[in-house]
């Protein structure tokens, strides 16, 4: 019982790791798309913040640089899907495909030039990463049944970026319905026109939008190279950008929902962990590619039979031109 | 073009105060389209001031000039004889201009509130505006009758009370001139006058009125002054006691129009369409149309009225094979149409039905394609454009050539792409398609929407004399003039039923009006 109970903590602990990369780019997601700008570069901004961050600690060895750097790179790359889709009105997926390839393959192209690893940048000492913090006199909770295990994994136990990302949900939230920006920034997403003939400019309220979408990328993309992990190697990010939209999407461009779904795919992520190798009876050892195409899979299952009518923003992906 | 302000010209202050707008030598092209030419205008402080003009004379342009939509390509303008630059919407509120636009500017799923607080919000944080906002919702209520439920969704709220909202919004950022771009195009009769009323107490105290409308009756109704557009000129500017409804339309179309028709009593034949029960629920489960009945003969004209939303565009759906029914059926001549029975578009021509659609854009032709290519949309199984194997493109061509000239398109260019003509050749297009095999039965939506008065004049012509070589006719129009002078029945559509019938002749535009709004039924439950 006590075992079961453990397993149980060690896997929401699991979780909240897992989900907190998901957390940070749905979030930039639902920025970008609540001001009508269609965000399926997320995936690529977050490679290439991770692999910023990376460059950046091995260099001065300062997590908190190294973030910065992942923050600016991010920032770059919104300014570049937006000078395509805002400025010139290009078409955002095709925009948000090609920051993808490009993140894909420069991260490489660079990381091989610069370290000659294969694209692998240098383990990093932990003075350059995020390292777990233990909560306060963790080592006696601990031995508090129940309740001690959650404190020492769950509440506490995790990286500054962990807390971070699950701290932007509620400032999202209060963004976006309690500040005179988010009030704006919807409307800009539902009907860029009535923005405009308010006397407000389209295309600024837009570009803010793209550039934290970009700023929150370059979190999740730090936390993944330099606190989850401690390199940055070649398409680590694996999907995990399509899935946070997915998650947004599921979550109706809502940022408790998107996250609640973000912590759904986490758990799954990390109950596939667990299940690697376990005998299933009736069926023995699942093959662990099987298991680890569970999220994948849930989220076509999710999207297609769940989700009901998307709530999408009125005027997502649609370029705003005045009329004529 | 008058100097003068002419609207309170027997006031003696009018001259001496400066006006509320003055635009000076306006130009503005928008490629080929020179849509305001060189147009110069005054506006009296304190006036109710109308500008009249066919769709495409360049009313809105100006407007959106001023509103600072577009920037004029030349051109001064002075607000309360002061010079200035109106480069974006935030100029044009800052010198006190607010805007009714034709299609609202409001964000569906906000509330009334958050949409009036859109980009004046008075702080970073929505909690202290919000509260001043909804005080200063309620004293505009109270001082103009402005009543809407500051909480409700733009979504739930009926039209009327959407342009309330915009009202709103105009006064709530202080504006002294509210410019109001056909507002009444959406509203019942009642509805109108009620705006009407709001107008004239903002202008009682003080407010500049600029009203832009097709509508000769509404300039005549409430305008101090009434200036004329005609292909992005201003042509006359005229106090409008001395304006009659003959002289303005001439104005505004450049030679003399016969508003009133001649039309003939009619010798209605057999039925050639029967409705029976029909219903048609949506993709939403919504019921658009609900259990609605009607007959139609052979030389008749009936009438479908209502405000735009109310069940017509899907009744005219459902009965030209676009949308399937729900319940109930429909009789065509020889065919028999129930849910089960499947049919569409082709099998309701093959009985004799033709249909001119509402949004001839969407429907009605193909815009980049070549006329000639439209006008044998629907039609091209034809054997008389059809070779053995390949399309006979000469004769469509020449089919399309013949078509035009019975039906005076212009230019007569068979190779003209369609978005190049304008609304109403595109308009005589469709109706010279649809007519040309001598239908049966003719179901027509919206007939002279956004299409100039001399093809109205000709598009109502060729109904009535389709009508007396024994076609059976269904109109439907939200413009109720239109309806009551072409139609020999009159059916009022309201919430996707049927609540009155009215004979022709003896329709009014109140009896009708009421019955738009369904105003009987609700003060029987009053009661």
């Amino acid at each position: 019982m006590e075992d079961l109970w453990l397993q149980t903590v060690s896997i929401l602990s699991a979780t909240l790791r897992t989900a907190t990369p998901l957390v940070f780019a749905a979030m930039a997601g639902m920025f970008s798309e609540r001001s009508g700008t269609i965000d399926i570069g997320l995936e690529g901004k977050m490679l290439a913040g991770a692999f910023a961050a990376a460059c950046v600690a091995v260099v001065t060895g300062s997590a908190w640089l190294a973030l910065l750097g992942a923050i600016l790179v991010g920032i770059m790359m919104g300014l570049l899907h937006g000078l395509a889709c805002i400025t010139y009105r290009g078409n955002q997926v095709v925009s948000g495909v090609a920051i993808n390839i490009m993140a894909a393959g420069l991260t490489v192209v660079l990381g091989n030039a610069w370290f000659g690893r294969g694209g692998q940048t240098p383990d990093l000492a932990p003075d350059a990463r995020f390292m777990t913090l233990r909560p306060p006199g963790w080592e006696y909770a601990y031995d508090i049944p129940i309740i001690g295990p959650v404190y020492a994994f769950v509440i506490g136990g995790h990286n500054l970026l962990v807390y971070i990302a699950f701290a932007a949900v509620p400032i999202g939230w209060w963004v976006l319905y309690h500040t005179r920006f988010g009030l704006r920034l919807r409307a800009v997403g539902e009907d860029p026109k009535v923005v405009d003939t308010a006397g407000i400019s389209v295309t600024w309220l837009r570009y803010r939008a793209v550039i934290i979408a970009g700023i929150l990328c370059g979190f999740a993309g730090a936390y993944l190279s330099i606190a989850q992990n401690a390199a940055f190697s070649p398409h680590m990010t694996a999907g995990r950008g399509f899935i946070a939209l997915a998650a947004m999407v599921f979550g109706k461009w809502r940022p408790w929902p998107a996250m609640f779904a973000c912590l759904l795919f986490g758990l799954l992520d990390a109950i596939a962990i667990r299940l690697q190798g376990v005998n299933f009876p009736g069926i023995g050892q699942v093959p662990v590619e099987a298991i680890q195409a569970l999220p994948y899979i849930l989220t076509v299952v999710l999207l297609a039979g769940f989700v009901g009518r998307a709530m999408a923003p009125h005027a997502l992906g649609q370029p705003y031109v005045k009329e004529r | 073009m008058p100097a003068q302000p002419v609207g309170n010209a027997e006031s003696p202050s009018a001259a001496t105060r400066p006006a509320a707008i003055e635009l000076r030598g306006i130009d503005k092209s928008f490629g080929a389209v020179h849509a305001n030419k060189n147009v110069s205008l005054t506006i009296a402080k304190s006036s109710i001031h109308g500008i009249i003009g066919e769709n495409g004379a360049g009313k809105s342009t100006l407007m959106s000039i001023l509103y600072g939509f577009y920037t004029a390509d030349a051109g001064e303008i002075l607000i309360n004889g002061k010079p200035v630059k109106i480069h974006g919407s935030h100029d044009a509120i800052a010198a006190g201009i607010g805007m009714v636009h034709q299609h609202f500017m409001l964000v569906e799923p906000f509330t009334v509130l958050e949409n009036v607080m859109l980009g004046a919000e008075d702080g970073v944080l929505l909690r202290g505006g919000a509260g001043k906002a909804r005080a200063e919702l309620e004293r505009l209520a109270r001082d103009y009758g402005l009543n809407v439920d500051p909480d409700a969704h733009i979504s739930d709220l009926p039209v009327g009370e959407q342009q309330r909202v915009e009202i709103l919004k105009a006064l709530f950022r202080h504006c002294d001139i509210l410019i109001l771009d056909e507002p009444t195009g959406v509203l019942t009769p009642q509805e109108t006058d009620q705006l009407f009323q709001i107008l004239r107490a903002l202008n009682a105290r003080g407010v500049t009125i600029v009203l832009i409308t097709h509508k000769l009756r509404e300039i005549l109704a409430i305008t101090d002054t009434v200036s004329v557009m005609r292909q992005g000129e201003m042509v006359a500017t005229l106090p409008t006691k001395q304006a009659t409804r003959e002289h303005l339309a001439e104005l505004m179309v450049g030679r003399k129009v016969r508003l009133e028709l001649d039309k003939t009593k009619a010798t209605p034949g057999e039925v050639r369409l029967s409705v029976r029960n029909l219903t048609v629920v949506d993709a939403k489960g919504v019921k658009r149309v609900d259990d609605v009945g009607f007959d139609l003969r052979a030389g008749e004209i009936l009438g479908i009225a209502g405000v735009s939303g109310n069940g017509q565009s899907e009744l005219l759906e459902a009965l030209s094979g676009i949308r399937p029914l729900s319940s109930g059926g429909i009789t065509l001549c020889d065919l028999e149409v129930s849910p089960d029975a499947p049919y569409g578009p082709a099998v309701v021509r093959e009985y004799g039905l033709a249909h001119v659609p509402e949004d001839r854009l969407r429907l009605g032709v193909v815009t980049a394609f070549p006329a000639w290519e439209s006008v044998v949309l629907g039609y091209h199984d034809d054997e008389e454009y059809n070779g053995r194997i390949l399309m006979d493109r000469d004769a469509m061509t020449n089919a399309c050539g013949k078509l035009m000239e019975r039906f005076d398109v212009r230019p007569r260019d068979p190779e003209l792409r369609c978005g190049n003509f304008s609304g109403g050749n595109q308009q005589k297009l469709i109706l010279a398609r649809e007519i040309a095999r001598q239908p049966k039965v003719l179901v027509v939506g919206q007939p002279t929407r956004g299409v100039d008065i001399g093809a109205i004049e000709f598009i109502h012509r060729q109904l009535l004399a389709l009508r007396d070589a024994g076609c059976a006719i269904l109109l439907v129009s939200v413009e109720l003039d239109e309806v009551m002078s072409l139609s020999d029945r009159i059916l009022v559509m309201f919430q996707g039923r049927i609540v009155g019938e009215v004979d022709g002749d003896e329709a009014d535009e109140r009896t009708l009006g009421l019955m738009m709004a369904n105003a009987h039924a609700q003060a029987d439950e009053a009661a």
